[in-house]
């Protein structure tokens, strides 16, 4: 299977008054079809990597391939165009744009394809009837329960038929029972075949997952293979 | 870009409150641009107006008494101007000027048709008078004095409109007699004034007033027309200092003789008028143009503040595909949309309040011989159409600025944007 995701050394300093080397020198591969969870504690440079990803931020030095292009030092136009065609964002607070229905909300990522408004309404509507959401396609954000609203959000996120589903600490927002649907909507989208990035700090929320990257300190401290579920917080080498 | 306005009108419909007064802003601007720039026009029409149709161009001499004493006379010598003035006039000035005409003041006439009568001043004049006074005649109302009246020192007579109503009511005039204190008249013309209808002075051939009344060659004032070889403050006062000499001269009183000979020079007034007129346009630009700017200050800062309360959500458009260019597009013409709309709606009551004024002044100005301050307070087609293209300009510069700022911020910087 080919690598969706190629990083090779990236380096990522930030220079705010004292120079900050956030990530030093990541090698990571992904494949298409992979459900995989970045752990770390906060200030291992997990959000870093995964703004990276999603070409959200720019590294210093290394190599990011995603899909088989090369993404360095691309133009806000070009690095937009990139997060339309290949990426779909599950952000922990939401970020529904308030005054937009559910329904709109869903289609905005189409707008910005050019898609017809009536086309990109009727497709919203078939996403979020696939996440149970039809009846609540004309409600505002604000009407909606915190599970709803990352439903909403997931739609959004595959409307545009992404190649990888980044999700920045999914579940955050949401009580136990709320955070188990998401996931399992978040699995069953995996399913499909979709690859799947996941951001935590919840060992529970890893352990949905097959495969788990550790963060420490900018380097890859570990990389897991979780497909037996069977995860501790204490990493499965403990184990055994 | 219907998309776009559908994006567009579905952000003002959701902050409504802070759409009314980005809007507000702009069409109290234009609303009072237009008013200032209709009222401006209506001082200047007013002004204007009180010219009515009489030339611009104008010099008329007059004299009185001395009150300088010169050349070894005593003041409150009685100067009078003659037909020689009018000689010289033309001799040497003929440069400067198209005709000259004398007019010989007869005072109060009684002028009556048998039963019907009324007093009237009385002028013997040259033909070109009604030119001067820009007076007019209907087709079919007959004519004005001409050179055969005064070769032939005919014993005609034309009456103002006002006259002729009273004398002869509904019925033609021109070609009747009337008697003006025991002479027998020909009525040849009835004449009408602009704004002035109850005028009633009536003018007969400056030479019959000669033998009728015996005037010898002595003339109650004249008047000159300026061509175009005067044509502005300098050639006029130029011209003004030489000719009140010439005139101080054959008269023998002093230059600086204001009581003994006098001049209206309705070209000064006009000079005057016109610089008047300029400033009164300027002034009422600058403060127009201010205000609307104050309008378009306004809508840039709250396209600023939108901006800053729009950060996340630009950051979240932004993370989901939007380009710079969108996010660029999605604020100008937002901006372009509001400035657009509100412009034209206080363009649109500007003119409506313009357009109710003037209806108001008309009443006033109509027919009464009066001073009218305030004239056709409107303002034309063309500078409405100025001020519209001008507001679309306003609206992209005042949301140029704003977006830049939009879409300078980060992605990720926006999207952490609480």
């Amino acid at each position: 299977m080919p690598a969706i995701i190629n990083l090779k050394n990236i380096n990522k300093t930030y220079c705010n008054g004292a120079p900050l080397h956030v990530l030093k020198g990541i090698d990571l591969e992904i494949q298409k079809g992979e459900f995989v969870s970045i752990m770390g504690a906060s200030g291992s440079g997990k959000s870093t990597l995964l703004n990276i990803l999603g070409i959200l931020d720019n590294y210093d030095t290394g190599e990011y391939h995603l899909n088989d292009v090369l993404i360095k030092n691309l133009s806000e136009t070009r690095a937009a165009y990139f997060r339309n065609k290949l990426i779909g964002f599950v952000f922990q607070s939401f970020n529904l744009i308030s005054f937009k229905n559910a329904m709109e909300n869903v289609a905005l990522p189409l707008y910005y394809q050019k898609t017809g408004r009536k086309t990109r309404n009727k497709t919203a509507l078939e996403y979020l009837d696939k996440l149970g959401l039809k009846e609540w396609a004309y409600h505002m954000p604000n009407e909606l329960s915190g599970g709803q609203k990352q439903r909403v959000a997931i739609a959004r996120a595959l409307i545009s038929k992404p190649q990888i589903i980044l999700a920045d600490e999914p579940t955050g927002a949401l009580d136990s029972k709320t955070s188990a649907e998401v996931l399992d909507v978040l699995k069953k989208v995996n399913e499909t075949g979709m690859t799947m990035i996941i951001v935590t700090h919840e060992s529970g929320v890893a352990n949905q997952t097959n495969k788990i990257i550790r963060l420490k300190d900018g380097i890859i401290e570990s990389t897991e293979d979780n497909s037996q579920h069977n995860f501790s917080s204490f990493g499965t080498q403990n184990l055994k | 870009m219907i998309s776009l306005f559908y994006e567009i009108l579905n952000t003002i419909r959701q902050n409504k409150m802070r759409t009314f007064l980005t809007g507000f802003a702009v069409a109290w601007g234009i609303f009072m641009l237009i008013v200032l720039l209709g009222s401006g026009n209506g001082l200047k029409n007013g002004f204007s107006s009180n010219f009515g149709n009489r030339l611009m161009n104008v010099v008329q001499v007059s004299s009185w008494r001395t009150q300088i004493p010169y050349a070894g006379f005593q003041t409150g010598r009685r100067i009078s101007l003659d037909d020689r003035d009018i000689k010289m006039t033309s001799d040497e000035y003929g440069n400067y000027i198209n005709f000259v005409i004398g007019n010989i003041n007869l005072g109060s006439k009684t002028i009556s048709n048998g039963a019907e009568y009324l007093s009237s001043s009385m002028s013997g004049v040259s033909p070109n008078r009604i030119i001067v006074d820009g007076a007019k005649i209907e087709q079919g109302n007959g004519r004005f004095i001409n050179d055969l009246d005064i070769r032939e020192k005919r014993k005609t007579v034309v009456i103002s409109q006002r006259a002729k109503e009273i004398l002869f009511d509904d019925q033609p005039a021109v070609g009747k007699t009337v008697n003006v204190d025991g002479i027998i008249y020909t009525v040849v013309g009835v004449y009408y004034l602009e704004n002035r209808q109850d005028v009633t002075t009536s003018y007969i051939p400056i030479s019959t007033a000669k033998i009728i009344y015996n005037r010898g060659i002595n003339l109650s004032n004249f008047a000159f027309t300026l061509n175009e070889n005067i044509y502005d403050k300098e050639t006029n006062d130029e011209f003004m200092n030489n000719y009140r000499k010439r005139i101080a001269q054959m008269h023998q009183v002093s230059p600086e003789d204001d009581n003994a000979i006098w001049y209206w020079n309705r070209f000064e007034d006009y000079l005057q008028m016109a610089t008047v007129s300029k400033y009164i346009n300027i002034a009422v630009w600058i403060i127009g143009i201010f205000t609307l700017f104050s309008g378009i200050v306004g809508v840039s800062n709250i396209m600023l503040i939108t901006v800053r309360e729009r950060t996340r959500e630009f950051g979240i458009r932004k993370s989901i595909g939007a380009s710079p260019l969108s996010i660029l597009k999605l604020v100008i013409v937002e901006s372009i949309f509001i400035t657009t709309i509100f412009g034209y709606i206080g363009l649109v009551c500007g003119v409506g309040v313009t357009e109710f004024a003037s209806q108001f002044f008309e009443p006033a100005a109509a027919g009464r011989d009066s001073f009218n301050a305030f004239l056709n307070p409107t303002v034309d087609m063309n500078v409405a159409v100025q001020a519209t293209l001008l507001l679309i300009i306003a609206g992209t510069v005042a949301g140029f600025f704003p977006a830049l700022k939009a879409v300078k911020i980060k992605t990720i910087e926006a999207l952490n944007n609480k």
